[in-house]
């Protein structure tokens, strides 16, 4: 059956070339999931260290020369040959990366912002082995940076002077599945798309999904706590992850990869490493809570007058649609411009005509008659009542992707545009949208936005069902007058809502600075305090996280 | 010039394409209990070309046309003629059959249907994905002894009459033929159309009819039998080396290639 059209496909000629030219198509599993899979292979997985490298251009500026407020703590040591020695004598020799040009992939960040200038990568592949380089790292007080697959956006994986990275790339095994429970237990720099394609083979699905799927470690994912795209129905990693392993900087390793679901023993440890970005110690094995996979899943998108009308379409959505909703993600008219402008997935726009605001919706369950019945009189009573203006419901796999390609294409998009100032932003769902007409008045009314104008475009989607508002602001390039212009006022104006200048990113190095503004004092100090205690030489990640 | 034509179009509910196939245990069939099933795509694209010619027609002002869609198979194929009709079709029928039906059985239904019917052009997918058999469109022709267009790539509608380019190995190639007409589908010819949610809502109360195949009268027994179905052998995952010593060791001891 469809194998032999898909063999066919590849080198038959081409009369039969099926169904080879449609995008997306050629992934396998039943539900969105392996579907994003395809779209973020087209987008990141392919994506290699390799060619990242390449794409760089030799004379872009060191992090340490465009922050010159950052100085190194001449208490780390630097790099000797001793050193070497001793990391030679633990791992095999393609476990050491020193060649300036691989070097460059490590050293860089995704938004092609910030450039360090380590001279060596590390890949443990067991425990053990982080275990005994942190430990000499530690006793030699040589800093160190944690790396998954570098998609963080907040500068957080790459080194800030010549910190020694160590990435995960090697330790990626499936360590055991609880096919009753749907526990699994997995090494930290396992790639969270191979992880959801292995569980979907089981009927079970990872409860997170990001755009970056097929390049970020669950490793790094939760050192970042990351939210994404199925937060809304399956909650965050601090209530998913059910246990994890972790080496300290003195070495300890830290066995608390509980598959237990219920464990009140003592301090909840685990939640403290989780969003910690790499400044405590290194999560090298991770115990998480799969869902099992829905059988039936529909995707919706949407074309609406106005945000008000976004947030009357949620409402309802929650009351109508209420255990089946599994996403709610809005864009506006300028992103999905962008979207047209840039990538193949905007090539066919699915509505009509144009609408100021865009939803698309998911909804996953065991059902298909009752999800489809659910969800078709929740459509009809939006579109009677006027609520939303158009809107089309995707028939098959295929149209899925799409839909789904359109909203994930959204960050790229932006990449492709320009210099990305990104923001993302937790606050109450009312004044989400305000914040990114505000920016777009400020701009203008300081002159920089617009056509040949050093700002391009301001642009606002996200995750409406978690209130967190990703705001991207297309640059020609980074410049000192435009983040003056953007920074501290789109912190000020989040503080003022009472929300958060970090909803999933993190802090990072971007971000440090700006803690103030979503913790107290007696926060900030208290987690000082929990840094200090649990790496007292400040060898992890420095320079980031903590002011 | 003033055309009305009736237009007929064939669809098959299939596994949905991006759906891993799994053989049943026994080895005699693949698993379709709750697995994602869709609209064949060749006939999601014959559907919109149906309904693209009936928009040019009524744009240009030169004529009509109504659109039917008919599928054959259990009830769950109703799903995939509402799609159809989401998508813009006047109106639908369902042959009711719960047995396997191979293209001959499905082509001599088809010419029960157009025998009642009397479309002008009939347009079904090049292959269905599920069995890729791609034969149902020609049995039908010669059932019919109608013209037929096969791949089509290009599709101009003229008066009576249709010229189509289809896709040949080492190039194109362009006919003209009278209608009626039998016409399959290749993949380039459009981009199907996105069921909106007013399309939706109107294609409840369009007409489905429902019909047997008793009623046809037609006989569906197979004439093939299926001996084996099997997956294709699987592929070895590949594997990192440390050093070409590594590399040397496992390609003569692993792979016995040295
Ligand atoms: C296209 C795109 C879409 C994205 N979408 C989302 C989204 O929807 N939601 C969201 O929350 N985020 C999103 N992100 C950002 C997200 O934080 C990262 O993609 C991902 O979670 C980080 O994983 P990583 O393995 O790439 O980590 P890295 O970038 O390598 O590291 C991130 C941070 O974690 C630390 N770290 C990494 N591994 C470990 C470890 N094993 N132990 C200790 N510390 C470690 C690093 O030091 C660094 O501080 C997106 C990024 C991209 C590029
Ligand atoms: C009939 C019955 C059924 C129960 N069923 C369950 C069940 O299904 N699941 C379950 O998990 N538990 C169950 N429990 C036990 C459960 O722990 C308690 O019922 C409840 O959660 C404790 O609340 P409390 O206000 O009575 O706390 P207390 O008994 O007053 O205190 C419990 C502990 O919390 C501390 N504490 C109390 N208040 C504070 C505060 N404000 N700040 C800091 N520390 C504080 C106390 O010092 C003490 O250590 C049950 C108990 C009973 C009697």
């Amino acid at each position: 059956m469809l194998p032999i059209t898909r063999r066919l496909l590849a080198n038959a000629p081409r009369r039969l070339q099926a169904v080879s030219l449609r995008p997306n198509l050629a992934l396998t599993t039943v539900a969105r999931a392996s579907v994003t899979a395809s779209i973020t292979r087209s987008a990141f997985s392919t994506f290699s260290k390799a060619s990242f490298a390449a794409t760089l251009s030799k004379d872009k500026a060191f992090t340490a020369d465009k922050y010159p407020h950052l100085q190194r703590n001449q208490e780390f040591k630097k790099l000797a040959d001793d050193d070497l020695a001793f990391f030679k004598s633990i791992l095999a020799p393609s476990a050491l990366t020193q060649d300036e040009g691989d070097l460059e992939a490590f050293n860089n960040d995704w938004m092609q912002k910030y450039r360090g200038q380590s001279k060596l990568v590390l890949k443990p592949s067991t425990t053990e082995q982080v275990s005994q380089i942190l430990k000499y790292c530690n006793d030699n007080k040589l800093a160190v940076v944690p790396q998954g697959g570098n998609t963080g956006l907040v500068g957080g994986a790459v080194p800030v002077f010549d910190e020694i990275i160590i990435s995960t790339a090697n330790m990626s095994s499936i360590r055991s599945f609880d096919n009753v429970s749907g526990a699994l237990v997995c090494d930290a720099g396992c790639i969270l798309e191979v992880l959801d394609n292995h569980l979907a083979e089981r009927g079970y699905i990872m409860p997170l999904d990001l755009g970056a799927k097929g390049s970020c470690h669950i490793g790094g994912n939760v050192a970042t706590n990351a939210g994404g795209l199925r937060l809304l129905r399956y909650g965050s990693l601090h209530g998913t992850v059910l246990g994890l392993e972790v080496v300290l900087p003195d070495g300890t390793i830290l066995d608390n990869l509980s598959t237990l679901r219920k464990d009140n023993t003592g301090y909840d440890l685990k939640q403290l490493f989780i969003g910690s970005e790499g400044s405590l110690g290194i999560i090298t094995g991770v115990s998480i809570l799969a869902p099992k996979r829905s059988k039936a899943i529909n995707v919706a998108l949407l074309g609406v007058s106005s945000f008000e009308q976004v947030q009357n379409a949620f409402k309802r959505s929650r009351d109508e649609l209420s255990e089946i909703l599994s996403a709610f993600e809005f864009w506006d008219k300028a992103s999905i411009d962008l979207v047209k402008q840039h990538l193949v997935a905007g090539a066919n726009d699915p509505l009509e005509s144009e609408h100021p605001f865009y939803i698309l919706i998911e909804t996953s369950g065991s059902n298909k008659d009752h999800d489809d019945e659910k969800l078709n009189n929740y459509l009809e009573g939006l579109l009677t009542d006027e609520v939303v203006q158009d809107g089309v419901v995707a028939q098959d796999t295929t149209q899925f992707n799409n839909l789904w390609a359109i909203r994930e294409g959204i960050p790229e998009a932006c990449s492709k545009t320009g210099a990305v100032y990104k923001y993302d932003l937790s606050m109450p769902v009312p004044v989400l949208y305000d914040m990114v007409e505000d920016m777009r008045t400020r701009l203008d009314e300081n002159g920089v936005l617009g056509e040949g104008k050093p700002v391009k475009c301001v642009v606002g989607f996200g995750h409406i069902g978690d209130g967190n508002l990703h705001l991207n602001i297309m640059a020609e390039k980074y410049t000192d007058e435009v983040t003056g212009l953007i920074e501290p006022f789109v912190y000020e104006w989040t503080a003022k809502q009472h929300g958060s200048v970090s909803a999933e990113h993190g802090l990072g190095l971007m971000k440090t600075g700006a803690l103030h503004y979503s913790k107290s004092p007696s926060m900030m100090k208290l987690m000082r305090n929990v840094k200090d205690m649990i790496d007292p030489k400040g060898i992890m990640n420095p320079y980031k996280f903590l002011p | 010039m003033s055309n009305n034509l009736r237009i007929l179009v064939a669809t098959k509910r299939v596994i949905d394409y991006a759906v891993k196939i799994r053989v049943n245990a026994a080895g005699t069939a693949v698993e379709t209990a709750n697995v994602k099933h869709s609209m064949n795509p060749f006939d999601e694209i014959g559907t919109e070309q149906a309904i693209q010619i009936k928009e040019g027609l009524e744009k240009a002002k030169t004529g009509k046309a109504e659109v039917v869609v008919v599928s054959c198979g259990p009830a769950k194929v109703q799903e995939t003629l509402r799609t159809a009709l989401a998508m813009g079709a006047d109106r639908a029928i369902h042959v009711e059959s719960n047995d396997e039906l191979q293209p001959l059985a499905v082509a001599k239904v088809l010419k029960a249907i157009v025998e009642k019917e009397k479309p002008d052009l009939v347009i079904l997918g090049k292959q269905a994905i599920d069995d890729d058999s791609n034969q149902t469109g020609q049995m039908l022709a010669g059932l019919l002894n109608w013209p037929q267009a096969t791949f089509a790539s290009k599709v101009e509608l003229g008066e009576k009459a249709m010229t189509v380019t289809r896709e040949v190995d080492g190039g194109v190639e362009t006919i003209k033929t009278a209608l009626p007409a039998i016409l399959t589908t290749d993949l380039r010819l459009n981009t199907p159309r996105y069921a909106s949610l007013p399309n939706i809502m109107k294609a409840k109360k369009k007409p489905l009819a429902k019909l047997t195949v008793a009623e046809l009268g037609v006989d569906v027994k197979p004439r093939l039998e299926i001996l084996k179905v099997a997956e294709p052998a699987k592929r070895q995952g590949g594997k990192m080396v440390e050093s070409v010593d590594d590399l040397v060791d496992k390609l003569k001891n692993e792979a016995k290639v040295l």
